[in-house]
């Protein structure tokens, strides 16, 4: 079992896999309708500076996620 | 008449398939948001006319923008729905499909960039797919046309599914991953040389630089594209064939009201930008200074929007549009009104807040000028010296800071982040681009003469019964002690709601500065939009809203006319 992060800690160009989502029902469904569900791979590609958006790749496909929406997702990462 | 309405998530190719099934022209790009209306067209279907709609992408039945909403909206309206589904992102598309499948609507789904999931390695079994479904399945390859007959002779067989319930939101997601797991397949694939610029174009440290180069490119592009038209083509073609013709037909009518309103003042040389003749101004305005820039602009704006950079940029401005009440998508709005305000205060709706949408829309009235009233710009700015256009655009880049700045501090609500799909990398073809850049131009055309020559035509009737003279008189203290401009130059100002390029043109015969002529092209950018900007915005923002950002536009106008003033013609 490795160590379970907010998406937002995650340093860019490891995998880890997506346990968990938090916040508004609406909020959920997003990500989950953008890809971005429970027991996917996930890989931050690159993370914008000063608190900037990071761009994630879940399924070869990437998506631009705001620091704050990356920090209600919860990863486990194998380290 | 029967309704077939396309519904899919945002850029999945519905407007390249609707293209395809009407033949009637809409804008596809490679960037969620590009179709934020609907169209309609219409088609053959066994012997009966059809009405086709596009409407907006959506990823669920729940909207979370303005655009969204729209989709929605269509979807009542649906007889059957042409469902289109990226090939290559099966997966999070059926979570649409699913919801449409529940509300028992017949549906047909295509499974579009076929092409594209064959080269990534991703195998989907349709005939599978379509028994899982209880809906056709049509394999298609939008650009190319691929599928689109077989989906056209299935379209009869789209029924309401008898095999997918209403479920909660947890089952369907349940359900998809059991389609999933029964009809793709998926090769392991190694990084692309694509996939690699798309990491340096993305990555700060590396996309900042490639950005501003891109940015440079582009705009040497348009230059270069635009002066080259005016140089070998236009110019030639208005002194060397135009001019005669014009001097006979002035020669031939004679003074007299005719040909003030055909040419110009009898009498005087022909002066294309200042005789203000339908014949003369009228046609040279958007046909000789002006379109050759537009074509340049749309050409470069194409190319940009089809390759998929537009999104990327999106992400490495977000910080910085952030400060701005607004997130990277806001870069869409601003582009799009560089070539002209109207699309761009329409895209505004792809940002899901209120305060977004105000920012972005007062952002653009007041800070972005449309490439006719850019081309005017350079026109008559040019001529003094580069510095002066610089200190125009310098100016309005200022200014979109700072006023987004105080908005965003005083505006109240909030702000979403951004969150944005990123599409692949693709290689814009020719013919789209080329298709893309004349619809444009078109519609340039079609928008800008008759309001040119509606300009002109006011413009004659109001000088002859002496209204602009008058006018002129009233604000000349006004106009001097704010701008240090002459009062006629408020006769710009009017026109300027009209058409703002045949307004910088007027400004041309009052003998201003060059200082001078900086502030007139600014003032006149900023202080009100032109009325085809004006009324998407009255329908974007609300007549209230409209209010508020035009009090916002003309307070802005003159503070910064009266800042310009002092630094450039002195107290
Ligand atoms: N390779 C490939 N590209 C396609 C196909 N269909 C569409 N495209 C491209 O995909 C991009 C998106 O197409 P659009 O028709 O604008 O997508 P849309 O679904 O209308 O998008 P929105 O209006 O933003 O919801 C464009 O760049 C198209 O050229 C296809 O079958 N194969
Ligand atoms: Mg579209």
């Amino acid at each position: 079992m490795g160590a379970e992060i907010s998406l937002s800690d995650l340093s860019p160009g490891i995998k880890a896999t997506i346990v968990a989502l938090h916040g508004g029902h609406g909020f959920q469904r997003r990500l989950r309708t953008m890809g971005i569900r429970e027991g996917k791979t996930i890989i931050v590609v690159a993370k914008q500076p000063f608190g900037g958006p990071l761009v994630l790749e879940v399924d070869g496909k990437r998506t631009t996620l705001g620091r704050g929406m990356a920090r209600r997702i919860l990863v486990r990462w194998e380290g | 008449m029967k309704r077939i309405v396309l519904m899919g998530n945002p850029n999945v190719g519905k407007s390249v398939v609707f293209s395809r099934l009407t033949g009637a022209n809409v804008i596809a790009s490679n960037y969620p948001g590009t179709t934020v209306d609907f169209s309609r067209g219409r088609m053959k279907l066994g012997g009966e006319t059809v009405e086709i709609i596009d409407a907006p992408g959506t990823y669920s039945l729940e909207p979370s923008n303005r655009a969204e909403e729209v989709a929605l909206h269509m979807l009542q309206e649906a007889d059957v729905v042409i469902n289109v589904v990226d090939a290559t992102n099966l997966e999070r598309n059926l979570y649409l499909t699913l919801e449409l499948l529940e509300r028992g609507i017949p549906v047909i789904v295509a499974l579009n960039m076929w092409d594209e999931a064959r080269h990534v390695g991703i195998h989907v079994d349709e005939r599978a797919l379509e028994e899982l479904l209880g809906v056709p399945v049509v394999p298609t390859v939008a650009l190319t046309g691929e599928g689109i007959k077989a989906l056209v002779s299935r379209i009869s067989e789209a029924r309401p599914s008898d095999r997918i319930r209403p479920v909660t939101e947890d089952e369907r997601w349940v359900t998809i991953g059991a389609i999933i797991k029964q009809v793709e397949r998926v090769e392991h694939r190694h990084h692309t040389l694509w996939d690699r610029i798309s990491d340096m174009t993305i990555t700060p440290l590396t996309g900042i630089p490639i950005a501003v180069a891109v940015l440079l490119f582009a705009f040497l592009l348009v230059r270069l594209i635009g002066e080259t038209l005016i140089t070998y083509v236009l110019d030639p073609f208005f002194n060397s064939l135009y001019l005669p013709l014009i001097e006979r037909l002035s020669e031939w009518l004679g003074p007299g009201i005719l040909h003030s309103i055909l040419i110009g003042e009898y009498g005087t040389d022909i002066n294309f930008i200042e005789s203000l003749g339908l014949l003369t101004t009228g046609l040279y305005v958007p046909l000789g200074a002006v379109l050759p820039y537009i074509i340049g602009f749309y050409f470069t704006l194409s190319i940009l929007e089809d390759t998929g950079y537009l999104p990327r940029l999106a992400t490495l401005m977000d910080t910085v549009f952030h400060r701005l009440g607004m997130h990277g998508y806001g870069i869409v709005p601003l582009f799009l009104g560089l070539g002209c305000n109207v699309p761009g205060a329409l895209a505004v709706r792809n940002m899901e807040a209120k305060k977004q949408r105000f920012i972005s829309a007062t952002l653009l009235a007041i800070a972005v000028p449309c490439m006719a009233q850019t081309a005017m710009v350079f026109g008559i700015l040019g001529p003094y010296g580069f510095h002066y256009v610089v200190m125009v655009f310098f100016t309005l880049g200022i200014l979109y800071l700072v006023v987004g700045i105080i908005l965003n501090r005083f505006i109240p609500g909030e702000s979403p982040e951004i969150f944005l799909e990123i599409p692949p990398y693709r290689r814009p073809s020719i013919r789209a681009v080329a298709k893309k850049t004349w619809m444009r131009i078109r519609w340039f055309l079609g928008d800008a003469i008759p309001y040119l020559f509606l300009g002109v035509f006011v413009v004659n009737v109001l000088y002859v019964v002496g209204f602009l003279q008058w006018l002129g008189d009233v604000l000349s203290p006004f106009m001097h002690m704010a701008f240090g401009l002459p009062g006629e130059a408020s006769i710009a100002l009017i026109i300027g709601f009209l058409r703002k390029d045949l307004a910088v043109g007027m400004l041309l015969p009052l003998g201003l500065s060059a200082a001078q002529l900086v502030i007139a092209a600014t003032v006149l950018t900023i202080y009100f939009p032109c009325i085809a900007t004006f009324t998407v915005l009255i329908k974007e923002l609300g007549i209230k809203g409209m209010a508020a950002s035009a009090s916002i536009m003309v307070a802005t106008a003159v503070t910064v006319g009266f800042i310009l003033r002092i630094i450039l013609l002195g107290v």
